[in-house]
């Protein structure tokens, strides 16, 4: 539960105390959902930020008005952020360290005709 | 065309951009105290949206009197029973059901009225009228959906909803009335209610909703008779333009 102080015009006092106490129960609060949106020349969707919505219908919407109003994208995904599941930062040394000598998984050795230009 | 005519048309046009401007104006009014940071942003883009369509149309308006009329001039500078703006566009925000209702019942008016006067032969009219259509079809499908949620919702969404249709009903038979300006135009405004009835039945259903019935409809703002609202409205809107005449920034 969130207690919030809250203060109308002009009665935020020094000492802080007074204000009416406003409970928020976050049960009640809108899921958070993560944004992907493809740009117009973009192949795929990328993580464009995160929001608040009831239902994914909501979500498409307001992602629509907040991460497309300057042309950014033809596409939108949303998923509700409960669903994403996150590797640990503190298992990063097990996890990509061991690649970090195997500089051999690089294509850097291989020697490249002249024809191939952009690699 | 006629100087009867003509004057028709200017008036339909002063008609069409004062229902953008004036709606535009009432949700701007939530700018910073929407519900939700995210709702905020959508019901404020509505608003930029309307206000854009009340330029475009101001600026018809303002090219077809020719008398040195800008579309500032005819937005900030012509009084209360100037405006034509029907009496639905200016009533108070209220709660957010109330915000959505308004929005819905204009919304699904506009989207039939927008696709009928993209065959009109005003080319400039019916070329305003397609370029905002698609914005109006995302108003209707956006303010659809919140009327669902909420006649749809908790008990105390659904009491909202209801206290807002008490509210606003009673607005929307003007909406289908002919001003005189439009029977000079041959504008067939009647002949929407058809389409627009079945939408919002349709959409009202699925929220348990009921379209009240034998409800007296208050007419007037078509023809600058206006509900005490839009004197506020406008005394806001105008103060820059009246405190300080001629200031830009």
């Amino acid at each position: 539960m969130n207690v919030i102080r809250k203060f109308y015009y002009g009665d935020i006092p020094e000492d802080k105390t007074g204000g009416t106490i406003v409970s928020k129960e976050t049960k009640t609060d809108w899921p958070l959902w993560e944004v992907f949106i493809r740009s117009k020349q973009g192949l795929d969707h990328k993580h464009a930020g995160s929001l608040h919505a009831a239902d994914a219908q909501m979500a498409i919407e307001n992602a629509r008005d907040v991460y497309t109003r300057r042309m950014e994208g033809v596409s939108i995904w949303v998923v509700e952020s409960k669903y994403i599941h996150a590797s640990n930062p503190e298992e990063a040394g097990e996890l990509y360290e061991p690649a970090v000598d195997k500089i051999y998984r690089h294509p850097t050795f291989y020697n490249l005709p002249d024809e191939v230009n952009h690699m | 065309m006629n100087k009867m005519k003509s004057n028709s048309l200017i008036d339909f046009s002063l008609h069409l951009a004062d229902n953008a401007l004036i709606l535009g104006q009432r949700n701007a009014e939530w700018c910073g105290h929407g519900p939700v940071l995210e709702q905020d942003i959508a019901i404020t883009n509505i608003s930029l949206d309307l206000i854009g369509q009340a330029r475009s149309l101001y600026q018809y308006a303002a090219q077809l009197k020719a008398d040195g009329s800008t579309e500032d001039s005819l937005a900030y500078l012509r009084t209360e029973r100037e405006f034509r703006n029907c009496l639905l566009v200016e009533q108070p925000n209220g709660d957010w059901a109330q915000t959505m209702l308004r929005q819905f019942l204009f919304s699904s008016y506009q989207y039939y009225l927008y696709q009928y006067l993209q065959n009109n032969k005003e080319e400039t009219l019916a070329a305003i009228a397609e370029k905002s259509l698609k914005e109006v079809s995302y108003h209707l499908r956006w303010s659809s959906e919140w009327i669902i949620r909420l006649g749809d919702g908790t008990e105390e969404s659904h009491s909202r909803i209801l206290k807002a249709l008490e509210e606003l009903w009673r607005y929307t038979g003007e909406l289908f009335i002919a001003a005189p300006y439009e029977n000079d135009l041959g504008i067939a405004i009647s002949s929407l209610k058809h389409d627009w009835s079945k939408k919002v039945n349709t959409v009202f259903e699925e929220a348990t909703l009921k379209a009240p019935e034998n409800v007296f409809m208050h007419t007037g703002g078509k023809t600058g008779t206006h509900t005490e609202h839009l004197g506020f409205i406008l005394t806001e809107l105008q103060y820059i333009q009246r405190v300080y005449p001629g200031c830009e920034w």
